[in-house]
Parts: C-alpha cells; sequence; structure tokens
C-alpha cells in the first residue's frame, strides 16, 4: 500500500506543490433531502490526487446519491463541489465529464450490440472525411486509440469484439475505457466489484493502483470491507446520510469500519451444527440440462463453450432434511440452469429430480412448489418480485390460492383478501424488518436488502422443507446479510433443507454443511464444510483438476 | 401466358417500391428505438397529397414535392408525441392510421366533390423512364418505370451505408439500442428520434407518390390497401436493417405480382388479392421460429439514480 496516512508534505514531493495544496475533488457540507428523508447531510469528502478513495457505507446510506451529485445527476441542496479548489455547478452528467470525471454505473451502461471501439467512441467520434463530405468515424483511429488506452491501463479488451458477447468483467473494462477515452481523471466505480469473478476483481484492483498511480483520482464506492482494505487509501464511511469515518487505510481493521458503518459490532454468523442430518429430502440423479439459450439470470455469460454444449451434464446429489448443501461455481458454470430444472422452469434432457421422494418430471413449477419447494431467485427484481407491485401483492404472490388470502373452495374461491394480504405483510414486515414506509409500497422502491428480505420472507414464512436460496445475499448490505443468514441458518435449525447457490465462498464456509463445486456443468469436487478451505474450494471453481477431491455422494458426516 | 419473364420483373419492382420506401421509414424509425406503424396512414396521405398537388400545380413532380413536405408535416404528430412528449408512439399511429382515412376520404369530398375515387383526365402521372425502351433487359424492365423506382434501392443503400459508417448514424443506432446510455454520453435521444420520425415521413410521402402518380395515375380511398403494414412486416423481418430490405420488399412484390398474374389465367381474385397477405403471415412465422431470441440484454435498462430509501 502507497503511503497514504495524510501527510499532505509527502504527496506534495510527488505532485508539486499546486497540485498538493488543491485536492482534486472537494464536497463540502453537501445536504440532500428526498421529501422528508434525508438522503446526505453535512457530507464533507476531500479526494486527493492520484489516490483510491473507497466511499463505504450500507445500502440506503447516502453513498449513491453523494456520487449522483458528484457526477451531476443530482443537485445538491446545499454545500459546495469544487473541482481543482474551483466551486462548480454541474446541470448535468456532461458538465462532470467535461470536468473530467467519469463514472461506472453498477448496471452498465452498453450498447450490446456494437463492437467495444464503437462503445468506447461513441458520442466523441473520431472522424474522417468521407461520405459526400459528411464525415465518417474513423474506424482505425478509433481501434488504436482503445489499444493505446488499453496498454496503458492494463484494461485487456479486443476493440473489435461485440460487447454483447463480453463477460461481466470484459463489458466493465468498456465502461471504464469509455470514461478514459474522455480523458476522465476522476473516476467514480459504483459497487464495481458486484458483477466479477475472484480474478476479475484481482485484475480490477489492479488497474484502478494502475489508474492512480498515473495521477488519476479513484473513487471506490462499496459497502464490501475486504475491497477497501485491499486496494484503497482513505476511506469516508457514510450511514444514514452522514460521515461516521474517516480513516487513511492502513490505519483502518475491518472491525473500525463495520462499526463506522452499522454503528456496532457485527457478530461473525457463526454456523452452528445442529445433529446429523434426517431424510432425503432433494434428490437429483445424473441430470443433464440443455443450455438455457437466453443466458443466465445473472445476464452474464451461458456455459463456457456455449453453443450446443449442456449447461447442466450428469450431476446427482441430495439435500436432506436438517441439511444446507452449497453449490460453488463462478457464475456462469450451470448453477443456474441447475436451480431452473429442479423448479421445472428448464426442461431437464435426462436424469431425475425428486422432491420429498416424488418424482417431478413433467410436473408444472406451481405442483413444484405445492409439493414444498420454495426459491430464493439470483435475479431478484426480474424473477423475485414484481417491482412495481406492493409489498403487500409481492408477499402473496404465489401464495394467493391458500388461506388466509385466497380460499381453496367454496365461495371465497377465486378471490382474495386484501385484508389478510397486508395483515400477513406488516406481520412479515415487522418479524424480517423490512425498511419500508408501508406495506402498499412499491418494492421496487426500496433498497436492495430490503426487498430480499420481502422475497425472503415470502419464501421462508411458509416452511417449505426445501428451499433453494441462489445469490441470497448479492448486493445487500452488511446488516441485512446478517439477518438474511440467520434466516437461512433458523430453517436448518427447524428441519429444513437448503440447496444455497452462492458465488460468495465465505457466505458457503459460514452456512453450508457440505460444499460442492459447479465447473462447466458439472459437479467437479465435494468438500464437507470441515474441509474446507478458500483455497481448495477456489482451485476447484477455476477448475483445477488436481483440487478435485473425490466426490462422495454419501453423506460425509455420520 | 408465361409467369417468369422480363415483364414480371418489372411487376414485381412496381409493386415493391411503395413499400420499399415505407419500410425503410419504418427501418429508420426502428434504429431509433421508435417502432412506427403509421406507416400505412402516412403513406395513404402521401397518395392523397400527391394527387391534390400534381392537380393543382399541373406537374407530377409538384405533386411528388406536395406530398413529400406534406406529409413530413403529418408525420409531426407522431415524431413529436412519441419523442417529444413520451407518449405511446402506438397509440399515436394507430390515429395517424385512422386519421388519414378519414381526412383523405373527407378532402376528396370537400376539394373534389368526388367519392370512392378521383382522377381527372387532366391529372399529371409521374414521367417514365422511356428512353430506355431499346437498351436490351434494361429496357423491358425499366423504360414503364418511373424514376422513383431505381432511386429506392439507391437511397436504401444510402441509408444503410449512412448508419454504419458516419458518427450520426453510429449515434442514432446506440440512441435506439440503449436510450439510457445514449443520453449519459450527450446524445440527445429525443432530437435524433424526432428527426428520423420525420425524415420517415418524407419516405412514406414519396410512397405514396409512387403510388399514386407511379404505379397508377389515381386517388382512391384507402388506396394503400394494407402496404403500409406490409412494410412494417418487412421492417420486422429484416431486424430494422436497411439492407436487406430489398429482400423482404421484393418477396412481397413478388407476391402481389404473381397474384396478378394468377388471376390472369383464372385464379379467383378474392383468393390472388390475398396472397402478399398470407405470405406477409407465412413468413413472419418462419423467421419466428427460425430467429433465435436475440434481444434479452439490450432490454435491462438502468433507471435514474433513485433516492435511497
Amino acid at each position: 500500500m502507497t503511503s497514504t496516512s495524510g501527510n499532505d508534505a509527502d504527496a506534495a514531493g510527488l505532485d508539486g506543490p499546486a497540485a498538493s495544496a488543491v485536492p482534486a475533488v472537494e464536497l463540502i457540507g453537501i445536504g440532500k433531502r428526498f421529501g422528508a428523508v434525508v438522503a446526505n447531510a453535512d457530507v464533507d469528502l476531500v479526494l486527493r490526487r492520484g489516490t483510491v478513495h473507497a466511499v463505504m457505507g450500507e445500502n440506503g446510506a447516502g453513498k449513491s446519491t453523494l456520487m449522483s451529485m458528484l457526477f451531476g445527476l443530482l443537485e445538491p441542496d446545499s454545500g459546495e463541489i469544487r473541482i481543482d479548489g474551483r466551486p462548480v455547478r454541474f446541470a448535468g452528467p456532461l458538465d462532470a465529464i467535461a470536468a473530467g470525471l467519469g463514472m461506472v454505473h453498477q448496471h452498465f451502461r452498453l450498447f450490446d450490440t456494437m463492437t467495444v471501439a464503437e462503445n468506447v467512441v461513441y458520442g466523441a467520434e473520431p472522424r474522417r472525411p468521407g461520405f459526400f463530405g459528411r464525415g465518417v468515424v474513423d474506424r482505425a483511429a478509433a481501434a488504436a486509440r482503445v489499444r493505446e488506452l488499453s496498454e496503458r491501463y492494463g484494461l485487456e479488451s479486443d476493440p473489435d469484439a461485440v460487447v454483447g458477447s463480453l463477460s461481466a468483467g470484459a463489458r466493465q473494462r468498456v465502461e471504464i475505457l469509455k470514461a478514459l477515452h474522455r480523458d476522465a481523471r476522476i473516476l467514480i466505480l459504483d459497487e464495481p466489484t458486484a458483477v466479477l469473478t475472484p480474478n476479475e476483481v484481482t485484475s480490477l484492483f489492479a488497474v484502478i493502483r494502475r489508474a492512480a498511480e498515473g495521477g488519476a483520482t479513484v473513487v471506490l464506492v462499496t459497502h464490501k470491507i475486504h475491497e477497501v482494505l485491499s486496494v484503497s487509501d482513505e476511506v469516508t464511511v457514510l450511514r444514514d446520510g452522514r460521515v461516521t469515518g474517516r480513516f487513511a487505510t492502513a490505519e483502518a481493521t475491518a472491525a473500525s469500519l463495520v462499526h463506522a458503518m452499522t454503528g456496532r459490532a457485527i457478530d461473525e454468523v457463526r454456523n452452528p451444527r445442529t445433529g446429523t442430518p434426517g431424510a432425503t429430502v432433494l434428490e437429483v440423479s445424473g441430470l443433464t440440462v440443455g443450455d438455457s439459450g437466453a443466458g443466465s439470470g445473472s445476464g452474464s455469460r451461458t456455459s463456457p463453450g456455449g453453443g450446443g454444449v449442456a449447461a447442466v451434464s450428469d450431476v446427482s446429489f441430495e439435500v436432506r432434511a436438517g441439511e444446507i448443501v452449497g453449490i460453488a461455481g463462478v457464475s456462469g458454470n450451470g448453477q443456474h440452469e441447475l436451480v431452473a430444472a429442479v423448479l421445472g422452469t428448464l426442461p431437464a434432457r435426462s436424469g431425475r429430480v425428486r422432491i420429498l421422494g416424488d418424482d417431478v418430471a413433467g410436473r408444472s413449477v406451481r405442483d413444484r412448489r405445492a409439493l414444498g419447494l420454495a426459491v430464493i431467485p439470483e435475479d431478484r427484481r426480474g424473477e423475485g418480485s414484481a417491482v412495481t407491485m406492493s409489498v403487500a401483492e409481492n408477499v402473496t404472490l404465489g401464495h394467493h390460492r391458500t388461506p388466509p388470502i385466497g380460499s381453496a373452495s367454496g365461495v371465497g374461491r377465486g378471490w382474495m383478501s386484501i385484508r389478510a394480504e397486508r395483515a400477513r405483510a406488516r406481520e412479515l414486515i415487522r418479524d424480517y424488518d423490512v425498511r419500508t414506509s408501508g406495506e402498499l409500497q412499491p418494492i421496487g422502491a426500496l433498497s436492495g436488502g430490503n426487498a430480499q428480505k420481502v422475497v425472503i420472507a415470502r419464501e421462508l414464512s411458509h416452511r417449505a422443507p426445501l428451499v433453494i436460496a441462489e445469490q441470497p445475499t448479492q448486493g445487500v448490505d452488511v446488516g441485512a446479510i446478517e439477518s438474511i443468514h440467520g434466516r437461512l441458518l433458523e430453517h436448518r435449525a427447524d428441519g429444513g433443507a437448503l440447496l444455497l447457490v452462492s458465488h460468495e465462498i465465505s457466505e458457503l464456509l459460514a452456512l453450508a454443511d457440505r460444499i460442492l463445486v459447479m465447473y462447466a456443468g458439472r459437479i467437479v469436487a465435494e468438500f464437507p464444510a470441515d474441509e474446507a478451505t478458500t483455497a481448495r474450494i477456489g482451485a476447484a471453481m477455476a477448475g483445477a483438476a488436481e483440487a478435485a477431491s473425490e466426490p462422495d455422494p454419501e453423506d460425509p458426516e455420520s | 401466358m408465361h409467369v417468369f419473364e422480363l415483364g414480371f420483373v418489372a411487376a414485381v419492382l412496381l409493386a415493391a417500391t411503395p413499400i420499399l420506401y415505407a419500410a425503410l421509414a419504418g427501418a429508420l424509425s426502428a434504429q431509433a428505438g421508435v417502432f412506427n406503424i403509421a406507416l400505412e396512414g402516412q403513406m395513404l396521405w402521401g397518395a392523397f397529397a400527391a394527387v391534390a398537388g400534381s392537380y393543382y400545380t399541373g406537374s407530377a413532380w409538384g405533386g411528388l414535392l406536395t406530398a413529400v413536405l406534406s406529409t413530413a408535416l403529418f408525420s409531426v404528430i407522431l415524431a413529436v408525441g412519441a419523442a417529444r412528449w413520451k407518449a405511446d408512439p402506438i397509440i399515436i399511429a394507430i390515429g395517424t392510421n385512422l386519421l388519414a382515412i378519414g381526412l383523405t376520404g373527407f378532402l376528396l369530398r370537400v376539394l373534389f366533390g368526388v367519392s370512392g375515387s378521383f382522377s381527372p383526365r387532366e391529372l399529371q402521372g409521374l414521367p417514365k423512364m422511356t428512353f430506355l425502351t431499346d437498351v436490351p433487359v434494361i429496357g423491358p424492365i425499366f423504360s414503364g418505370q418511373t424514376v422513383l423506382v431505381p432511386f429506392a434501392f439507391v437511397v436504401i443503400a444510402a441509408a444503410g451505408i449512412w448508419l454504419k459508417v458516419s458518427p450520426a448514424g453510429l449515434r442514432l443506432r446506440g440512441v435506439g439500442e440503449h436510450p439510457d446510455a445514449a443520453a449519459s454520453l450527450g446524445v440527445e435521444v429525443a432530437r435524433y428520434q424526432t428527426w428520423v420520425t420525420i425524415v420517415g415521413g418524407a419516405l412514406c410521402g414519396i410512397a405514396g407518390a409512387q403510388l399514386a402518380l407511379g404505379n397508377v395515375t389515381v386517388f382512391t380511398e384507402n388506396m394503400t390497401a394494407g402496404r403500409g403494414w406490409i412494410a412494417v412486416a418487412a421492417v420486422m423481418l429484416v431486424g430494422g436493417r436497411p439492407l436487406w430490405l430489398p429482400v423482404a420488399c421484393l418477396g412481397f412484390g413478388a407476391a402481389e405480382a404473381l397474384g396478378f398474374r394468377l388471376q390472369g389465367i383464372g385464379a379467383p381474385q378474392q383468393l390472388t388479392d390475398a396472397a402478399p397477405y398470407a405470405i406477409t403471415l407465412l413468413v413472419l412465422i418462419a423467421t419466428r421460429i427460425r430467429l433465435p431470441r436475440r434481444r434479452t440484454a439490450a432490454a435491462v435498462t438502468t433507471s435514474a439514480p433513485t433516492p435511497a430509501a
């Protein structure tokens, strides 16, 4: 880590007196309200040139609002923004871009059908004469520009590749190149690692360091503590819209950051083992699933190899009552298709799925759920909830035919009790600590963590014997992760079976009794909890054959 | 009677040309992300304006100019309504189509005191390229056609290349694919959508002029008879890519021309009239089956940052 301890004299030596005296960006006393909600209050933030500055906070802490104001997407109600010491007012992001800012949004804004070079130069195209004097896009110059920037910052990318065919990491590099093409000196990265594989995270961090060493100022918006500790120089922590901590990273600890973020210390979720597992609840044998074609739910690429290759091939395992089985793997190695085949949204090419002993071949999703299956899908907004509908309606979905909301027979058949729906929603909001203005608020207006709590409340509260959770804590803040993990462990303690698909090894280590690793559609390794380590799982995830242990379909405990 | 001869090729081109212009309008709109189904109404208005313009100015070129300008103006309803005011383009287009039928029928009575059709003896049609008569192969195909027939292919090629190579074309494609991304890079989405729709109106004006002053020299109520809808089908068929439009449109033209030929050899008229539409339907079904869905990621758009709760 470079010297960061706030010693201005050091920085002066590096950048010259003018650069050191004037920070690249100063936010002074920034405030922003949305109606009665205070999003930011009296926030001061100083970004020194050539440093990586992490802006930390839980979801809803006001990080995004603050960055939106810096990038000209929102106008602050109070306070001042200075770039290179000069006060600025941005009417929109274009002003911010002109002032040397660049922002890589969490959700990419790319043209999938166009090439990398076209995406990078779009709106600021190099031109050459042609087309009846009207000028044409100079493709060679565009490609050269991409290559030059790629090389300078270590952003590996092919100018001629079509963006829609790229992995999430490569798409992110295109976003960064877009900002660099516009000569951004201040780069804002909003939750950049949410969609990346561990390897991609490592190379992104290398790019970030390289950019900072080249004199750029990088803002890393994140809620992941280990990222902050590994890549940043300085940290500003927000909670409830206010600054609750400022650290030089060298002097910060995980505990101090968590404390500043949450206002309390978080107990690591321990995995309290509870006896031996019971009867088999889910049995998958020899399951093979074709490529879904439409891509996996995460929006990333389908299985390596693509084409006609099976997304899931010959997968067998079982999950017992009172057991959590984890599925590890880099996104797009068949996990999503496996879940879809168990749920019934993708047909199995061959093999068998039994839920509580019943072969579910040919059965509808509704039938399978009626057997005792609940699913917490990876795509919270697309599959897990109906974003424009209220929290109450979202809690009802799928349970609208059964009491107390629906009625299976009699005159009430086909009707729902709105009163019962709202009462149930209020109860779950309380039990699951969902932060919402009320059960009638659209779920899309909730923060990611709170929306996920609603989905989890719906799926767990009916006490289904088998729960499948896909990435249940993706994009969810620390406090909510703790509560969600607690709920999942409770489900196991009550004798439920849980199949947990996660890309976070730490999550699997914290929760699972057994961990299966998927690679290229197959289960390539299996580890009982006490033999699992990050290194071993990571190696198996990368497809290293030698890391694969003997797959053992029998329960490793007993 | 021989079905496949140069005269048949001429008939195919004649039938395809109005559809080509309208489909180009639709394809450009599609590239900018506006689903334009007002082609039928705009073409009908263009046909009426062409006849009225030709009648009043005494020149077919005056008719063409009237059609181009007034249809461009007519398309402002869709352009401003959908692009600027963010109304639903489908609803505006339906309104436009209904308005065109009613308005042309109404003006036919008010201005010319006739109903049904209007073809005074002094009405000037667009001149045919008779100077080509003696050229082998070209002659039999083009000598009976207006210059708008070959011009359609020139315009389509130019539009296709413009989309590919020019900065404005690149931006237009981006506007259609991911408006938020385009806007975040400083491209004014509404401006591109507005202008492309108005240019499309002008093209539909040409389509109408070719139909009423080129293919025939008459205005008949509802004379477009679904050609605008076939153009919409053609746009969907080629995924909005202009350079593929000739393939689709010539196919429809062939179906129509074939219908006429079959009538000539005794097939019932009702059946042959239905041929282009039936073929449209079949081709659309066939392509839905064959083509993989190619928009999943593009459908995912991002919204402006929301205040976190």
